[in-house]
């Protein structure tokens, strides 16, 4: 049995260098084959493709107010979306005005985004039951002046869609 | 074809005859030595940009492209601010070893340059005992490294210095083993007589299975030996930030870092001289006309690309194998590299002994 042991044990001694050898080689083709192929490169240079430069779905840039084609936002000024905010960046300034009807409703004046406070959780585009908020792609947020990182979402001249003139 | 011999002599003669004795032999050492230093230099900054392309090619990066086209300028300018950074004083360390401990690295590595043969006659001084020489020598590095962990007065450099020490001393044996192999296929520890009997055939090819077993032991430990790649312990970043060279700041990390890129090269220079025919062009056994074409590649280009070649294979190595622990290291060398290296040597000795190599 001894002799046995002693068998099995040089056998082993040997498969464990032919394993190791297989094994690094089997890593050292895949890295081989990726320096072999320059279209495996992944990183892209970036100021010289701005043009063509295509942010993947769900890429959270700057929050922005959803307007269609006749400038029309779908904000109700719920105020969900500021409470749910866990920085306060967003700030929503309404006025009230009175309807056709006699009652006096609240209308958005202004929808102020800190993009300065912003951590970019997303966490206010689905609180928004009306699907009026989403992130665009754009990532350059560099300015020269903090004033300009406080944003005023909704265009001018826009309207809601849930207020019926 | 391409001999440097009249050349050199040409300079030399032409030292003696315009001045005494004494001074022309102070311009031709004080013209070696710049040489010497400016190759080094050079060479050192490129290979770190060799690395740093070849490392980003195998992680699907792009590596540095700004300095310059395709960033060919980028460790000039690394050069540039590392010469400008403060170099910082640390408080309780030892000052005098402290600042020796580069110096020490970098005079190791440059001492070995001397006795490589770059092509016929480009070699500053080609000793009997080549071979030893550049072991001897790439080998008080480690004294260097051992110091610089010493002195810098911190956890981790002691660490990184002791875990060098051991890898260093282990891996000696093996470097040394299978360099004894191709010693005793060349029956010479000269380089000039090394290359010349490779004339009729690299030793790579000349001498069957152990010729490349050798090889392959000799880039094993020789990696180890120049502490990167898979070994490269001594600076494991995650476990000990930087190892030895934790605490050194500007040039004096710079030379830390250029050595380790020399050595690479050494190491690569040996194993283009012992095994791959040096600065010998390819021949091919009875093809007249392709051997001729090969001749008129010049032997400085024979010899940088073979030894590209090797650099290009410890890069590939480096950034694909995982680290080892230090047990696992301990154990490659000992259970594993030794006996297999000691049995080759044995068989190579006996293939030598009955001729049986071309």
């Amino acid at each position: 049995m001894a002799l046995l042991k002693t068998i099995k044990a040089i056998g082993k001694y040997f498969y464990d260098i032919y394993d190791g050898v297989t094994s690094l080689a089997r890593g050292m083709k895949v890295t081989g084959s990726y320096f072999l192929k320059p279209s495996s490169i992944v990183t892209q240079k970036y100021p010289e493709n701005r043009a063509t430069l295509k942010m993947f779905d769900n890429f959270k840039g700057e929050l922005m107010l959803i307007h269609d084609e006749n400038n029309k936002h779908s904000c109700n000024v719920c105020n969900t979306c500021a409470r749910r905010c866990p920085n306060g960046s967003i700030e929503i300034i309404y006025k009230k005005v009175e309807g056709a009807d006699g009652r006096t409703k609240k209308v958005l004046d202004k929808y102020v985004y800190h993009l300065e406070t912003c951590s970019f959780c997303g966490l206010c585009v689905p609180s928004c039951d009306e699907f009026a908020l989403k992130f665009d792609e754009e990532f350059e947020h560099a300015v020269f002046d903090r004033g300009k990182l406080t944003k005023v979402l909704n265009k001018p001249g826009s309207s809601s869609k849930a207020t019926k003139e | 074809m391409y001999d440097f011999t009249p050349f050199i002599e040409s300079i030399t003669s032409y030292l003696n005859e315009n001045l005494s004795p004494f001074w022309a032999g102070l311009i031709s050492m004080v013209l070696l030595g710049v040489g010497i230093l400016l190759f080094y230099a050079v060479l050192g900054l490129y290979l770190v940009y060799a690395e740093r392309k070849i490392c980003a090619r195998m992680q699907n990066r792009m590596g540095p492209n700004r300095v310059g086209p395709g960033g060919i300028f980028q460790t000039i300018a690394d050069l540039i601010k590392l010469l400008l950074k403060e170099l910082i004083y640390i408080r309780n360390a030892d000052s005098l070893l402290f600042n020796i401990a580069p110096f020490i690295v970098i005079v190791a590595s440059i001492m070995a340059i001397g006795a490589i043969p770059f092509a016929k006659g480009l070699q500053a001084v080609d000793l009997n005992i080549g071979v030893l020489y550049i072991l001897a020598i790439s080998s008080m590095g480690v004294i260097g490294i051992l110091i610089a962990g010493w002195a810098s007065n911190s956890k981790y450099s002691v660490i990184g210095a002791m875990r060098s020490g051991a890898q260093v001393i282990s891996y000696e044996l093996s470097v040394g083993l299978a360099l004894l192999g191709i010693i005793t296929f060349a029956g010479s520890m000269q380089f000039s007589e090394i290359i010349a009997s490779q004339e009729d055939g690299w030793w790579i090819f000349k001498g069957h299975i152990p010729a490349m077993i050798a090889f392959v032991i000799f880039l094993i430990a020789g990696t180890a030996e120049t502490n990167r790649g898979p070994f490269d312990l001594a600076e494991a970043e995650s476990e000990l930030t930087a190892g030895f060279h934790t605490e050194y700041s500007g040039i004096k990390f710079a030379f830390f870092f250029l050595a380790e890129y020399m050595n690479m090269f050494i190491i690569a220079a040996v194993a283009t001289t012992l095994w791959l025919g040096g600065w010998l062009p390819f021949h091919l056994f009875r093809w007249g006309a392709f051997n001729t074409v090969m001749d008129f590649i010049p032997p400085v280009f024979w010899f940088f690309g073979k030894a590209a070649f090797v650099i290009y294979l410890m890069m590939w190595f480096k950034w694909t194998f995982p680290r080892l622990r230090i047990d696992q290291l301990l154990a490659l060398e000992w259970k594993y590299l030794l006996p297999i290296n000691l049995m080759n040597l044995i068989l190579i000795a006996f293939l030598t002994l009955m001729k049986w190599h071309f």
